[in-house]
């Protein structure tokens, strides 16, 4: 491995030329325009307005080069990568390099990054005062390694981002939390850094039963598609996967942490973090463990969809029961990753299919609560909703665009999660209907926390406390702050939920892609001669 | 037992004294600060320790010049030193250690009216004592150089005369310290009696010369004077190391040990033991591994256990240190594991050495800020001393931060790539159940580590009623030199984390 970081960094970008040198810049700068203002205003003491300004920056690159990105993908991509880009580290030796690249499963996903980040980002610099320039750091180094988590190639990369984004999570919830702060941030910590370990294990199985020695995503696919590994070390390895993932992702009996750390985080942590820094463990799923562990998923298939089906059905439950909004919100997304996890499960397709793009969906509406949730609170001084009441009459925006994201949420047509959540059932139905029917219990109870909600906060009497609030200073609807986050995020559901096709065709064509190569088109798992051609890959050795 | 004229002959040529250039020049230093003391004007005398930081970072960059490097072992002394690159690599990493000490000692000395010469002498004798130490090829050379390093470490741990936490601690080394030489020796001298009996095949040459100690210990691995001796000098190693169940003057030593010298102990007594435990492993013991590694493994799993385990009550700053190195000995020792034996991995000593690295990089960050803002009783620091220091120091709080992230082996920081490598090492070597346990150790760690950085930037909710904060307290400022050195080793630690290529070792 010859030449210092920087160069290199350019040299990479050398060989692409045209439209390709553009998008390789594009995607670095996505990635570490948000990282490398962070490192500046760690180290800078800029006025306040400057501060805010440069963090507008830092959040706004990502979210139009995402755009951009996503426009200028290839048609016929399969499920190869494009905007491939190679970065050498001083680990090459330990077949460990920084390899960016987007395919069908990845793109959605940056997308969600780039635009849930933009909108926490807009939301952050509107509403945040105390030490602001701090949080906005932070906040800008988290955008930068969930950008990363989506556009790395190499699986060490992959894990290395998202821990770089995890890492200010913790200390953005101990510092700005709300009441329980301390121990939120310690349970996510523990709990998060368990899953991680679990996670690195799987992976750095991989590397050495492959007996590649690398964590390049794309050879381990390349190899492992002609040999397979013994059943006993495919098995064990999907398990260290799953719980890991699984714990990241808040699976059913993992999930304690998770509706903890979201009540006392700021709202544009959790946006981002609900949104879209959780994905990262369904995504490695469906990006690392599905394609190279087929069987070890089709062996914990079933505990694995059980489990699913605890978040669906019992913390649907728990969402009804809830009276704090925050609460409400943060539980109703540990409810909804259940689907995502079915869809996984059903092993087809469509139902992979149908959890990517539930994932996107999700991320936009969940970010959506999260940011409307603390517009409400900021109004109403309160989380307690049988404390509020009446509210659409004082703040009709506000309460359109909230009913719309809870409808969003629940699942309605017109709105990016019902083609996420109807791709998934169709999924499931195949794989065994009465868990299909289980799993429908579950829209049953978002209704009724859904709309339970909005008719409590937004519908009645104005109840004593807001009066009084009110007295004090009058309402006023969405500020410009508050309305360019919100309708960002629901423009993005809005048109996924019309023209899903653009979101789920470059999805549909990487996931096929992966089940043909893998020979599973038909369900069933047997092994596969057919190696995948890689079309946008020209140094993947 | 020389017996022919060639071999004496063999001894007179190989007798090189300029090989150990860097250990007679830090000899020499030594005599020359209590030279210094005694020639030097009152008011120049705090040159001196600045001075021999000079000359140590001095040797430190000849050590590492491209003229200087060594390619090939080659054995110097007849036998009883052999320079090798890995071992001039710890050659700098304890001048490294010297040097970062000896700037801890001086404030500490200055702030608490110690005498500053004396334990700057002491420190140089215990580096070069660590130094030979990495580099020795024979048991005689190897217990005078760890009786050189046990024996300064006597006087530097009860340094502190007039704090009695000090004073306990240099007595419980003192008893500790003892028992293990004699340990060592003990098992020395019967691996002496086993190679040396003239009855048994491959009993010629040098008894206590590795090389050809190794001969005869795989032609006898199963005799029981050899298993006894092996083990008794391992119990002396794994005393200096704090691997179970050999860690139990720690807590105790590092509370009560004045700051600079329980940087010291951490950090470099610690990478000595490593480095006598991978000689050892490498060459005269490893005829041994069919035992030998199974008892390293399960050394290593307990030590992960307790060190994290029992570090988890801890409030007092330097006990979490004594404690968490326990559990990053183990990991070490892991490291050591892979390195060895059946199915062994090729580079699980440059891991070691990563981890080693990067765990002197974050030890002596925290060292530096414990010592900035430690109490005249510094035995007594604990979390509650580091309250609001992210609001009212943000440069210190932003270290300890970047420190404490990279011994929990935090993604970015440097600590994360030493943990992987020692990761994958283990798993190549097959030890599925150290890793297991090595897992459970991080995730424990996370508890304290991430305590101590919620101590420094989480506001505690105000107990008295009236709302008053409470006191800042009256933390001395930090000197212009020891933000630099801070600032370097925050840096390193995290460029560390994402660029390793200029580690030629690693390579």
């Amino acid at each position: 491995m010859t030449g210092s970081f920087p160069f290199s960094m350019l040299a990479a970008l050398v060989p692409y030329t045209g439209a390709d040198a553009f998008s390789g810049a594009l995607l670095m700068l996505a990635i570490f325009t948000p990282l490398v203002l962070g490192l500046l205003l760690l180290f800078l003491r800029p006025a306040d307005s400057v501060v805010r300004s440069l963090a507008g920056i830092g959040f706004s690159v990502p979210l139009i080069g995402s755009i951009l990105l996503a426009l200028g993908f290839p048609a016929d991509a399969g499920n190869a990568y494009a905007y491939y880009l190679d970065v050498p580290t001083g680990l090459g030796l330990y077949g460990i390099s920084l390899k960016l690249g987007l395919n069908g499963v990845a793109l959605p996903l940056f997308l969600l990054a780039g635009i849930v980040g933009g909108a926490a980002g807009y939301f952050a610099i509107y509403r945040s005062n105390e030490r602001a320039k701090d949080f906005l750091t932070l906040l800008l180094i988290m955008q930068g390694g969930i950008m990363g988590v989506f556009a790395s190639v190499d699986v060490f990369f992959f894990y290395f981002f998202h821990e770089i984004a995890l890492i200010p999570t913790f200390i953005m919830i101990a510092i700005w939390g709300g009441v329980s702060r301390r121990g939120a941030a310690l349970e996510m910590a523990i709990y998060l850094t368990l899953g991680a370990m679990l996670s690195l294990v799987g992976l750095i199985a991989l590397y050495v039963e492959s007996g590649l020695n690398s964590f390049d995503l794309i050879s381990l696919k390349g190899y492992l598609s002609d040999t397979s590994l013994s059943t006993l070390v495919e098995n064990n390895i999907f398990a260290l996967l799953m719980f890991g993932f699984g714990i990241l992702v808040s699976l059913f009996p993992f999930h304690s942490w998770a509706p903890k750390a979201y009540t006392a985080a700021p709202a544009s942590v959790s946006m981002l973090h609900a949104g879209v820094l959780k994905k990262f463990g369904l995504y490695g799923l469906i990006q690392i463990a599905l394609p190279l562990l087929p069987n070890g998923l089709a062996h914990w298939s079933s505990l694995l969809a059980w489990l699913a089906l605890g978040n669906v059905v019992l913390i649907g439950m728990v969402t009804v029961a809830q009276r704090d909004l925050k609460q409400l919100i943060a539980y109703s997304s540990v409810m909804h990753m259940g689907y995502a996890f079915l869809g996984v499960v059903s092993f087809s397709a469509i139902g992979v299919g149908g959890a990517i793009l539930m994932m996107v969906a999700h991320g936009l509406s969940v970010a959506l609560l999260f940011l409307l949730g603390a517009a409400v609170y900021d109004r109403a001084g309160t989380y307690d909703m049988e404390a509020m009441g009446g509210m659409a009459r004082k703040t009709p925006a506000l309460a359109v665009l909230f009913i719309g994201a809870m409808l969003a949420s629940i699942g309605l047509p017109g709105f990016a999660n019902f083609w996420g959540e109807f791709a998934i059932f169709i999924a499931v139905w195949t794989y065994s209907p009465w868990m299909a029917a289980a799993a429908a219990l579950g829209i049953i109870l978002s209704a009724v926390y859904g709309l339970r909600a909005v008719a409590r906060i937004f519908t009645g009497g104005e109840s004593k406390a807001i009066q009084e609030r009110s007295a004090e200073a009058p309402f006023a609807d969405l500020s410009l702050g508050e309305r360019t986050p919100a309708l960002l995020l629901m423009t993005a559901l809005l048109l996924v939920g019309f023209f899903p096709g653009s979101i789920s065709r470059p999805i549909d064509e990487a996931v096929e892609a992966e089940f043909v190569t893998r020979g599973l088109a038909d369900g069933s798992v047997q092994d596969s001669s057919s190696s995948s051609d890689y079309l946008f890959v020209e140094d993947s050795e | 037992m020389i017996q022919s004229p060639e071999q004496i002959e063999w001894i007179t040529d190989s007798t090189r004294w300029l090989v150990l250039w860097p250990e007679l020049c830090l000899v020499l230093l030594a005599l020359a600060v209590l030279v210094m003391d005694l020639t030097l004007p009152a008011s120049r005398k705090h040159w001196i320790t600045g001075i021999a930081m000079a000359v140590q970072a001095a040797l430190l960059a000849l050590l590492f010049l491209p003229g200087f490097g060594v390619s090939e072992p080659h054995a110097y002394f007849g036998g009883m030193i052999e320079i090798s690159p890995q071992g001039q690599i710890f050659r700098g990493f304890f001048l490294l250690c010297g040097l970062l000490t000896a700037y801890l000692a001086d404030r500490y000395t200055r702030s608490r009216g110690l005498p500053r010469v004396e334990f700057l002498h002491l420190l140089l004798l215990a580096t070069v004592g660590l130094m030979l130490l990495s580099q020795s090829s024979h048991f005689v050379m190897l217990f005078v150089a760890l009786e050189l390093v046990t024996v300064t470490f006597y006087v530097l741990i009860g340094y502190h005369r007039r704090s009695s936490a000090s004073l306990e601690a240099g007595l419980k080394y003192l008893v500790l310290g003892g028992l293990s030489s004699a340990l060592l020796l003990f098992g020395i001298v019967l691996l002496y009696g086993a190679a040396g009996l003239p009855g048994l095949f491959a009993s010629t040459g040098d008894p206590l010369q590795f090389t050809d100690l190794s001969l005869f210990i795989r032609a006898h691995p199963d005799h029981p004077l050899v298993v006894a001796g092996a083990l008794l000098v391992l119990s002396g190693v794994a005393f200096k190391i704090g691997a179970f169940p050999f860690q139990i003057w720690i807590p105790d030593v590092y509370q009560g040990a004045p700051i600079p010298t329980t940087a010291f102990l951490a950090v470099a007594s610690k990478a000595g033991g490593i480095i006598v435990l991978l000689i050892l492993v490498q060459t005269p013991f490893a005829g041994l591994e069919a035992w030998l590694r199974p008892l390293l493994m399960t050394v290593a799993a307990l030590t992960i256990l307790f060190g994290n385990i029992t570090a988890l009550v801890q409030r007092n700053v330097k006990r979490i240190m004594g404690l968490s190195g326990i559990s990053h000995a183990g990991f070490l020792l892991m490291g050591v594991c892979a390195s060895f034996g059946p199915g062994s991995v090729s580079w699980a000593a440059n891991a070691v050495l990563f981890y080693l690295l990067v765990y002197l990089l974050a030890s002596y960050a925290l060292f530096l800020v414990m010592n900035i803002l430690a109490p005249a009783e510094d035995s007594l620091q604990t979390l509650d001393d580091y309250a609001n220091l992210g609001r009212e120091r943000p440069f210190l709080g932003a270290a300890l931060a970047v420190a404490l992230g990279s011994l929990a082996g935090i993604p970015p920081l440097a600590g994360f790539i030493g943990k992987l490598l020692i990761f994958i090492a283990a798993y190549q070597a097959g030890m599925f159940a150290l890793l297991t346990v090595a897992i459970i150790g991080v995730v424990v760690s996370i508890f304290y580590y991430f305590g101590w950085i919620l101590a420094a930037f989480v506001r505690r909710t105000p107990l008295t009623l009236d709302g008053e904060s409470s006191p800042v307290p009256g933390w001395p400022r930090e000197t212009g030199a020891e933000r630099t050195g801070l600032g370097i080793l925050t840096a390193l630690t995290i460029i560390l984390g994402f660029y390793q290529g200029f580690l030629w070792f690693l390579l």
